[in-house]
């Protein structure tokens, strides 16, 4: 399989009038073309820091991020939708592309079709906040996918909803990053959400970040994220990763 | 049956409506009322606290004389063009130091300074600098006004939510960008509310320069008034001003909630 993202010894300081602290410590993995990596770890250890770091929102102290391919795309999503309230779905998806000046008749199209895929061509014309939390969702999926991302980066795309829609939202998600042919990278707390949605899980310790373990999942028939819930090797996976985050704590 | 209750929810909903427009509207005529007997039976002394009747007619001489809509024009147009040109600048201000953090860190003791001081102490300051005209009526106007509209559109853009720059900046957006689809476009509320609040300042400002300089407009007929006690002009001043006022806000009412429809 292509590596397509190699990331050496990333190393993340905040700087204060106070101190300096460390949040990312030493971070080595890879990441393969159309693989699921999901980041766990607990609240506030610095998961979110390295995505941000990948997408460039953040500079890095130290380290190295190569890409295989320089002009390589990244696409963002975030905790809250991030819609704006003030553009209905379609403009709303619309955006990085205008933001990116490549707004064209195919790139439209394209749109159009992702909406329609998934359901939601008959909201083009709504405002978000007409929309459920999973549908929101969804469109800031597609807003995201406009731009033809060759990878994803979901920070907790899932935090902001109630459980049950959220197993909904995370198979529908799901769905579309594998039907799509995307690389993701997703970061969350949920160890039975890393489970379920990733090819492999890197278990991060408490802060500063580093790796405390990286597990193939190897589950026995492997479906959407609900049913996955449900595999014979689900629990060996949660117990191994349940047992790294405890340790943490002492 | 549910259409029922709804229809009866409804009437029941325009009553109480009715009722508290009902009461308003007689709580006004009271207290006219009251006002023109108290001081028909001298029981107030109508020298001093005038009476509506004699407002009406004072009212009624003015328009007759062709001086009423004078008077209220120039006043609007200082309000205009104070408001306007205020606006502009608050928001023009406010944008510059959003977009060039260090401003704002080097002004801010200055800006402190420049709002907490009463605005009307440099009136005569600005007579000498502006002349004994409109401007200088404008310029305070702009002054009272100016500042706090810097200062709250600005804040506004400040704490503009710091995921949606985010996502932009994951788009590579570069900063007219960020600022042109995310600051500008979410911070219209505040923009609107905070030009309220200027717009009630450049009353307060017009009005104050009007009594230091004018030779017309609402100001000068109150100050004009008060010199040759003339209550009846005083009130009648006052009065032509809250409906000027009342009719200015209302219009920004009316374009705040079609805004916030949209």
């Amino acid at each position: 399989m292509k590596t397509i993202l190699e990331i050496k010894n990333l190393s993340k300081n905040y700087l204060t009038k106070k101190q300096s602290i460390c949040a990312v410590e030493n971070i080595n993995f890879k990441i393969n073309e159309n693989e699921f990596i999901v980041l766990v770890g607990p609240s506030g250890c610095g998961k979110s820091t390295i995505l941000s770091i990948i997408g460039g929102l953040e500079k890095k102290s130290s380290g190295e991020i190569s890409f295989e391919n320089k002009n390589i795309k990244v696409g963002y999503m975030f905790q809250e939708d991030t819609l704006f309230s003030w553009l209905n779905v379609l403009e709303n998806c619309l955006l990085g592309l205008k933001i990116q000046k490549s707004l064209n008749k195919k790139n439209i199209k394209y749109v159009k079709y992702l909406l329609k895929k998934y359901g939601l061509s008959k909201f083009e014309k709504n405002y978000p906040k007409e929309l459920s939390g999973g549908m929101r969702q969804r469109v800031a999926l597609i807003r995201t996918l406009a731009i033809k991302p060759d990878i994803l980066l979901l920070d907790e795309p899932f935090s902001a909803l109630d459980y049950q829609t959220r197993i909904n939202v995370s198979n529908d998600v799901y769905n579309i990053i594998k039907e799509e042919n995307k690389t993701a990278i997703m970061v969350t707390h949920d160890i039975a959400e890393a489970i379920s949605m990733g090819d492999k899980v890197i278990v991060l310790s408490n802060t500063p970040a580093k790796i405390k373990n990286i597990y193939d999942i190897n589950l026995k028939n492997k479906n959407i994220p609900s049913e996955n819930r449900k595999d014979e090797n689900f629990n060996f996976y949660y117990n191994l990763i349940w047992k790294d985050l405890e340790q943490n704590d002492k | 049956m549910t259409n029922k209750e709804h229809e009866k929810y409804l009437r029941k909903l325009k009553f109480s409506t009715a009722k508290v427009i009902f009461v308003q509207i007689f709580l006004l005529i009271l207290f006219i009322t009251l006002w023109q007997i108290l001081s028909n039976y001298k029981i107030i002394n109508s020298f001093l606290f005038s009476s509506p009747l004699k407002i009406f007619e004072t009212i009624t001489n003015l328009w007759k004389s062709n001086d009423l809509l004078i008077h209220m024009w120039v006043t609007l147009k200082e309000i205009l063009i104070s408001f306007g040109l205020g606006s502009i600048i608050g928001i023009f201000v406010a944008a510059l130091l959003w977009w060039f953090p260090f401003i704002p860190k080097v002004l801010d003791p200055y800006l402190t300074i420049l709002n907490s001081l009463p605005k009307i102490a440099l009136g005569p300051i600005i007579i000498i600098w502006a002349g004994a005209n409109q401007n200088s009526i404008i310029m305070m106007s702009l002054l009272i006004s100016v500042i706090s509209t810097i200062i709250s559109i600005y804040v506004g853009f400040k704490h503009t939510n710091k995921n949606s720059i985010n996502l932009l900046k994951s788009f590579h957006a570069n900063k007219f960008q960020i600022f042109n689809k995310v600051v500008f476009p979410s911070n219209i509320t505040t923009i609107i509310s905070s030009l309220k609040i200027n717009l009630s300042m450049t009353f307060v400002g017009v009005i104050m320069g009007e009594f230091l300089v004018s030779k017309q407009g609402l100001g000068y007929l109150i100050n004009y008034g008060s010199q040759v006690f003339n209550t009846n002009l005083v009130m009648a001043g006052i009065i032509l001003l809250c409906i000027l006022t009342s009719i200015l806000y209302f219009i920004i009412l009316f374009i705040e909630n079609k805004l916030k429809k949209e």
